[in-house]
Formats: C-alpha cells, structure tokens, sequence
C-alpha cells in the first residue's frame, strides 16, 4: 500500500509549489449555455426532427406556394376529362397536344368531375394545415391567458377556474361540435348572405363551428398545462431569490417564469397542431368540415370511397399526405420536447 | 372513499344534466322545425305534428316536460322513425356498437401494454427501436385512413373479408383493428415510458437488492406502478372509441348507434339526437367516475378529493 | 489477506454514457474485517455508492467493472454469476438506502415489503413470514407492529419508514450491512435515533457495516476505521483517531477546517474548501485534488500520488507527504 523510496528519476524541482496558472488549466469549467442555444444545438442534433422539420417545411410550400404557380385549380371543372387515372390524358387533351399545346399532367388523374386531383390533394393539405394551426393558435392564446391567471392569484380564484376546467374537461367535444354544426348551420348560411360576410359561404359553416367548439372546448387541456408551469415556477427558489434581491414582480414573471414557460409552450402547441389536424379530418369525413367544393384531405377521403376498387390512389393520396403532415408534427414536437425539456431522457 | 364516491356521483348527474340542457337549447336554437325538410306538409298536417310531438308548446314548458321524461329515463319519440321511441332504438343499436368498440378496447389493451413493457425492458435494442416506430406511426395515421385502408388490402385485393354487415365473426375483424390500431399505438407509448420511469425509481433498486430477479420484480413491482397512467388513459379511450365508432360504422355499413346518430343529425332526428347525446355523454361521464374509483383501488397513495 | 470480511483491491469502474466514459472508480482498495464499521467518507461523486453497490452487483447500467478484484466472506464477486449474486442479496449482505420515502414501493403494504425478502431467503410460509415481520419492527423500534405491517409507505413518518428499511435489511441476519447515507433524509433528532439503533443491532447480531456518508459527525461516533474519497479514488485510511487527530491528506485536512465547531470563537469564518469538484469525463493524470490544494506541487500536477504508509494501518497518496517521508529517510541516512 506504500512507497516509501523516492524513485531518483523525480526531479527536485517538481516539488517546488505549483503556480495559479498551472493549477487553472486543469480545472474545467462546465460552459454555461444559454438555455436557448442548448436546446437549439440539441435539436439540430436529433436527426429525426430535423428530418420532420424539412418535410413540414416542403409540405407548407407545397401547400401554399405550388398551388399559386399550377396550372390547374381545384374548382375547376373540366369538361371531358372526368375521372382520370394518373398521367392519363383525356381525348380532348390529346388533341390538343396535337396541335402543339402543351397540356400539362394530371399527376393523379382527375375526379369523378373532371377536377384535377392533385391541386385537390395539396389545397386539401393546406385547409388542414390552416384549420390546424389557427386551432391551435386559439387554443395557445385562451389556454395560456386562463392558465396563467389561475396560476398566479392561486387561491379561490384558481379553485373556480379550475372547478369549470374540471366540467368542460368531460363535456365529450365530438357530440358537441356536431351539435353545434347542426345548430350554426342556417343561422350562418343566413349570415353569409350578408354584404362582407361572404367568405362564411368559402370557408363552410361547419369550419367555423369546429373553431367555435376549439375556442370553447379544447383549450383546457393548454390551461392546466400552463397552470402548473405556473405553480412550479412561483416556488421555485429563484424567484424568491429575485424578489429578495428587489425585483418587482412584472419584472419576476418576464424574465423567470415566462421562459422556463415558453419552452413548455412551444412543445404543447407544436404537438397540438396534429392532434387539431386529427380533429378536423376527422369530422371532415364525416361531412362535418368545410364545405364544398373546397377539399379537405378527409373529405376527400371520404370521397375516395366509392370508387375504392377501381381509383385506389384517390384514397392513399389525402391518406398519406394527412398521415405525413401529422407524424412530421408529431416528431418534431417529440424532438422539441428533448431538446428543450430540463429533464434529459436517454 | 365512500366519501369520495358520493362526490364524484353527485358531480357525475351535474355534468349529465348540464349536457342535456346545453343540448336541449342548441337543438331548439335551430330554426325551422324537423318537418322543414320534408316535402311540402300542409299547415294543418305541420300544426298536428307538432302537436303530436308536444312542439307547439312554449320553449320552458318542452323543457320541463324534457327533463321529467330524462329523469324516467323516457327519451322520448323519435320524429323521423315514425312509431320508434328513441330508447327502443338505442336499445338496439347500443349492444352492435358495445360489442365493437368492447373488444377494440380491450384488444388495445393487450396489444399496448405488452409491447410498451418490452419496449422498455429491452430498451435502445432493436425490438424497442421498432414498437417504437410502430407506435409513433400508429398515432399518427387517422382512424378513417385505418379503416380505408384494411378494407382495400384485406377485402378488396386480398378478398379475405366481407366488407360490409355483420354476418359472421369475420366481419368483426377488420372494424375492431381499425378501432384498436391508434389506442394500441398510445398505450404502448404511454407504458414504455411509464415504465421507463418506474424502472428508474429507488424502490426498484431495493427489490433488485433483496435478491429478487429482474423478471419479478418488473412483474411485482414495476407493473402496478407503471400502469396507473394507463388507467387514466381508459377515459378518453373510451371517448376515442364512441367517436371513432362513427367513423368505423359508416365505412364498413354497421348498423350501429354511431351510423344512427349520423343519420339523425343530416334528418334533423331531434329527440334522436338529444338522447343519442345525453346517452353517450352519460356514457362517458359514468366511464370517467369508475376509472377514478379503479384508480383509487390501485394506488393507495391517491388522497381523491 | 483472505481473513478480510470485504476485501477490494484495486477496482476501476466506469459508466458509458453517451457523453462519454465517467471513471467513477479509478484504483480503489477497502478492506473490512467481521464485526467492523467503516466509514466511506467524500462528496457527491466521489464514489463510495458506487463502490458500496458494486459489491453487491448492483452497478447501474450503464456501468462496468472494469478491473479488480472484489472479494466477500471468501466469494470472489466479480465472478460470480446473477445467481448466485441473488443468493446474497438481501441474505448476506444488505442494504439501506439514503431516502425511505422512496425506496420502499408505494403501492404495497409494510408487510408485503418485508416479508417478501423473508420469503425469498428462507423456508417460511407467509404466516411464519408475518410472525417473522413483526418481530423485525419491534426489534427495531416501531411499536404497534400489527397496525404498521397492514399499512403503507406514506402513511408512516420518515424516521419510522428509515425503521422499516433497517427492518427488511436486517431480516436474514446478514454479514454486513451497507447504510448509504441513511440519515441524510432525515431530521437531525431522528439521525441520532437511527445511529443509535443501528449501534444496537450491531451489537446484537455481530455483523459489520460499510457507513457511506459526508458527514464527518455520523462517522467520528459511530466508526473503527474510515476511507476518505475523492474523485473515484481513496486518498486516505485509516481508524478513526487517526483521520480525525493526524490526518495526512490535504482533503481531509479541509474536510475538518470546515466543520463549524463549538468551541470556536463567534464570528470566525467558516473555512470551506475552494474550487468545484473533478470532471471525470476528463480526469487529470496527477493528483485529482490538485487544483484545488493549497500545497499543491508541480508533480501533483503530472502525476498520481502513491500511497504513504503514516503508521500501521493509516496511508494516504499524497506527494507532500512523499516529500516529507523522503526528507525523513535522507536525513536519517545522513546521521
């Protein structure tokens, strides 16, 4: 357990006392990240979001922008060339390919109306991806504003938010979406009517009752969320630590609880948007959604059925594209969620 | 506990009869009777009828004469099935859709926790790699994309599976998969990190050092832990199942309650659609309070107020 | 040497983590002979769990023995297969844990928990197991033994549930009992209870006790011989009267500056010692203790003290004392 000889190899001078210097460059500090950088630099290295990021980022281009430079529209009814298979050209459009025109492909044929299928399918993604975020954006702001103040005054004020929480929280939202469809239905046509109230008609009575229904009902989910983020944070030591230093409270919610929030926030409203995307297709194949002749990816879905055996591709093109669009979310918000979650998971 | 039971009841017939009243009033919000549809009725036709079905009378009177029936459990007559009262029609229409969405539940059940229990046993292997991928697939592929999709291999190409009715037990196959696939996707998600969670926990560290085997002690220890989350999720699971019915009742032509409900909404059914909602919400609202009483028999630690 | 009860030579371990390997234990040696309690005392990090759990085989994943050789009552350990480390467990030796509210699983009872390992080490059938049980919770201090085996973790205070864990650990009368900082949770008047009934058992049933903890005061009353550890590595042995009147390593030196005393004059300061702990992704090569040594030496920098024999059964790895033992020696050879 000893050596008590001094090899003669040691050199004397090594027992001289070691500098400062010398002892600091063997301590490591740990590099203190921005909470930000952190979380960005470990999400950049998740391959998995990254890869779901670049498909969402296609797919709202493919959804908002390519529809603006195609050729065709997804209204347009043409003449003659009903039910397409894909890449097929109809007997007019071969005439006219004749003469030189160039016509471009139907890249998944047409419909049972001559409407292309493919302009169909993408601005069926964008009214999901529309219904999607602007649901969740109700959903984050209601959520958020109800939860916050719950949290912060505590007390009886929280009890009784969170008692009606607890009521809505059962209230079964399909049944009452439905409801609520049927019950807008003539109301809103009525008011469509109306001079500036016109886009009701584009848009589609049940689209606005589904929005009506998120703002009523699903934004409790996000409240109660934020609630106990709240909660959290107002014990934690260094708001105490903050306050006893003199920071005014404002001051304590901007800086302290707001950005441990926002990290919660943006993981909670990214994974919202598929399940809200879920929703609306979900009742766009029931014929709950947004009104005809705008698609949506259910709807066209539900279309699909029919002509199941002869057209398959008119079913697994909205399929695929809703399935796509809601795991790329579903990915990213999981990414998100370990890259920003103090907790590190393995 | 007795205690907690009265509560939640109490609470439970609250939320009942809040629902029926919320849907009493949206219904009769709608302008234009269930007539309105219908080819042109004569006026003395339309005043009898609406006699027949009691809506002559002021909003507060039908209302009171609504609750009364409920409190009987009368739901009253159903306009469009002329001679049908809604309970008679639920009553047949409920056992088709309970057997369906019964077993999709407990398929769910016996498929998700399994595979999340190996997941996370035999976790960053391959075989959790894949339940993984399997699972996060799962959720994210829509019911109706599901049911399309079966119909399309398994009847269609593959010509295994009748695609419509209920003749035989075969026609059950492919509606319960459909309404099982994203429950058993969650729930195998929900236990794998459930359990990962449990099996970090001290308590395991002591079962493994009084000499207990891995496999005991998941068993013993780990699952009871682990699956609580998994019982709160049978809630909303049930809730998923009800809704996801409609979906699956329409596209394999089930004569089910889902299909009626549909029906009565397009056919302005409205005792049908009033009590097919107070039925299915009471459903769920008497489901929720037995999942927290489950709840409260499994983890003692639960102090429920 | 076999006449150890516990005799680790020369272990390294490490943990594979995804950021790296994490050299938890880099060349530790203990010994323990029957009937004896020693202390492992250090910071967070420095090992003594880690080394405590290894002989046990209850490494977490993801770490590994890398060398050394672990031997108990004769048994090598490292060799031995999940088996036979089963028989051990719980039977041979034990373990208490440093927070009970935890440790104990929450959704069985008392009962359940204790007669479970009872079960598993000897013949008796359940009733016998209870009888057995009960017996345990008086033996250690809880009264109303019947009402405690019917009831659960939360229903019982801290010290009480601490009661239990001795309980279980305690139920095959094993050789040596592990205490991993069994009094940390607690409030301090329940610490000196559980000391005490830990002192107690021992004298009853003879068996000995590895003490991990940081705090010296647990260590000074209740151990015959103490380990000092920093950074995965023991920088000093000894018995008690030696750490505590002769320390020899500078860690230790620091550790006793910066227990407040008494007996010190109000207002003096409290000393603490500077600088953070180790980073063991990277250890340095000399001293780990190095940087933060107020005698530290060009060599502490460069390279791993060896140990120096301060009498028979005190060392510790110090280069000054290396020094100093050096000086010794050439003026010795000198006269």
């Amino acid at each position: 357990m000893s050596n008590n000889k001094i090899s003669l190899q040691l050199n004397v001078e090594d027992f001289l006392p070691a500098s400062d210097a010398e002892k600091e460059r063997l301590t490591v500090m740990q590099r203190s990240v921005g909470f930000w950088k952190d979380g960005v630099r470990r999400l950049k290295k998740n391959k998995i979001s990254m890869i779901s990021l670049v498909v969402i980022i296609l797919i709202f281009f493919l959804s908002f922008i390519v529809p603006g430079i195609y050729p065709y529209s997804y209204e347009h009814q043409i003449r003659g060339s009903e039910n397409l298979a894909p890449m097929q050209y109809s007997q007019t459009e071969m005439n006219a390919m004749e003469t030189g025109e160039h016509v471009f492909p139907h890249i998944l044929g047409t419909d049972n109306l001559g409407r292309d299928y493919a302009i169909r399918v993408m601005m069926g993604s964008r009214v999901s991806l529309m219904v999607g975020l602007i649901a969740s954006g109700i959903i984050l702001f209601i959520g958020s504003l109800y939860g916050s103040v719950a949290g912060f005054f505590g007390g009886w004020v929280d009890m009784i938010m969170m008692r009606i929480v607890d009521m809505i929280y059962t209230v079964p939202d399909i049944l009452i979406i439905i409801l609520l469809s049927v019950a807008f239905d003539q109301p809103l046509k009525a008011l469509s009517q109306k001079a500036g109230f016109q886009w009701i008609q584009v848009v589609g009575v049940n689209l606005i009752s589904i929005f009506v229904v998120f703002a009523l009902l699903y934004w409790v989910g996000m409240a109660r969320i934020v609630r106990s983020q709240i909660l959290i944070l107002k014990e934690q030591e260094y708001v105490t630590a903050a306050r006893a230093l003199g920071a005014s409270s404002g001051h304590i919610i901007k800086k302290h609880l707001l950005t441990n929030c926002i990290g919660t926030l943006i993981v909670t409203t990214t994974l919202q948007i598929p399940s809200s995307i879920f929703t609306e297709s979900f009742l766009s194949f029931l014929g709950l959604g947004v009104a005809a002749p705008m698609p949506s990816l259910g709807s066209l879905a539900s279309a699909a059925l029919n002509g199941l055996q002869s057209y398959p591709h008119r079913l697994f093109a909205p399929a695929l594209a809703i399935s796509v669009i809601i795991l790329s979310f579903n990915l990213l918000g999981d990414g998100l969620r370990d890259a920003f979650d103090p907790k590190l998971r393995d | 506990m007795v205690n907690y039971i009265i509560k939640r009841i109490a609470m439970a017939v609250i939320t009942i009869f809040a629902v029926a009243t919320v849907t009493f009033f949206v219904m009769n919000l709608v302008p234009g009777g269930p007539f309105m549809s219908e080819k042109a009725v004569s006026p003395q036709a339309q005043a009898a009828l609406n006699e027949k079905y009691g809506l002559d009378k002021p909003l507060s009177e039908q209302y009171t004469t609504y609750i009364k029936d409920l409190l009987h459990g009368n739901l009253g007559l159903s306009v469009k099935q002329r001679g049908r009262t809604v309970n008679m029609i639920i009553e047949t229409k409920f056992p088709v859709s309970a057997r369906i969405g019964g077993m999709a539940i407990l398929t769910a059940v016996l498929i998700g926790v399994p595979l999340g229990s190996i997941a996370a046993f035999k976790r960053k292997t391959a075989v959790d790699n894949i339940i993984i991928i399997f699972s996060t697939c799962g959720i994210a592929v829509p019911s109706f994309v599901v049911c399309t999709i079966l119909m399309y291999v398994l009847s269609l190409k593959l010509g295994l599976l009748p695609t419509y009715g209920l003749a035989s037990w075969k026609n059950y196959i492919m509606p319960v998969m459909a309404l099982a696939f994203y429950p058993s996707s969650y729930i195998a998600r929900l236990m794998r990190s459930s359990m990962l969670d449990v099996m970090g926990q001290d308590y395991m560290r002591t079962a493994r050092a009084k000499g207990l085997s891995q496999i005991v002690s998941i068993f013993k220890h780990a699952l009871r832990n682990a699956i609580l989350p998994v019982v709160t999720y049978l809630g909303p699971l049930l809730a998923y199942t009800v809704t996801g019915s409609f979906i699956v009742e329409k596209i394999f032509t089930i004569p089910g309650l889902g299909t009626e409900f549909i029906g009565s909404i397009t056919g302005r059914d409205y005792p049908l659609i009033m009590g097919t909602t107070v039925f299915l919400a009471s459903l769920m609202v008497v489901m929720n309070v037995l999942v927290d009483i489950a709840y409260k028999l499994i983890d003692p630690r639960i102090n429920l107020k | 040497m076999s006449e150890y009860l516990v005799n680790i030579e020369h272990e390294c371990l490490s943990f594979f983590t995804p950021a790296g390997e994490v050299k938890a234990l880099n060349d530790v040696s203990l010994h323990l002979d029957e009937g004896e309690i020693l202390g492992i005392v250090g910071e967070s990090g420095s090992g003594k769990s880690v080394t405590a759990y290894s002989l046990m085989g209850l490494t977490a994943y993801p770490g590994r023995l890398i060398s050394g050789s672990l031997q108990f009552n004769g048994h090598q350990i490292e060799r031995m297969t999940e088996k036979e480390m089963r028989k051990i467990r719980g039977n041979d030796i034990s373990i208490i844990f440093q927070d009970p509210m935890t440790s104990l699983n929450p959704v069985y009872t008392i009962g359940n928990q204790i007669t479970e390992v009872v079960m598993l080490h000897t013949n008796k059938n359940r009733r016998q197991a209870m009888e057995r049980a009960r017996e345990l919770l008086t033996l250690v201090g809880i009264n109303e033994p019947e009402k405690r085996l019917k009831q659960y973790p939360h229903e019982l205070s801290g010290g009480m549930r601490q009661r239990v864990m001795i309980a279980i650990a305690l139920a095959c009368e094993p050789k040596l009992l592990i205490a991993d900082e069994p009094t940390t949770a607690l409030d301090v008047t329940i610490q000196a209870q559980i000391l005490e009934l830990m002192m107690e058992l021992k004298e009853k049933l003879g068996m000995a006790i590895i003490m991990i903890t940081h705090d010296l005061g647990v260590v000074a009353n209740m151990c015959d011989r103490i380990a000092v550890m920093y950074a995965g590595k023991v920088v000093e042995y000894g018995s008690t009267d030696d750490i505590f009147y002769n320390p020899g390593h500078e860690y230790t030196k620091g550790l006793l500056r910066s227990i407040p005393k008494l007996t010190e004059k109000e207002h003096s300061k409290l000393i603490p010692i500077e600088g953070s702990p180790v980073d063991m992704l990277n250890p340095p090569d000399g001293c780990p203790f190095a940087p933060r040594c107020e005698a530290c030496m060009k060599i502490c920098l460069r390279e791993m003290p060896p140990y120096t024999d301060l009498s028979d059964i005190h060392y510790s790895a110090c280069w000054l004392l290396q020094k100093q033992e050096f000086e010794k020696q050439t003026q010795k050879g000198e006269a």
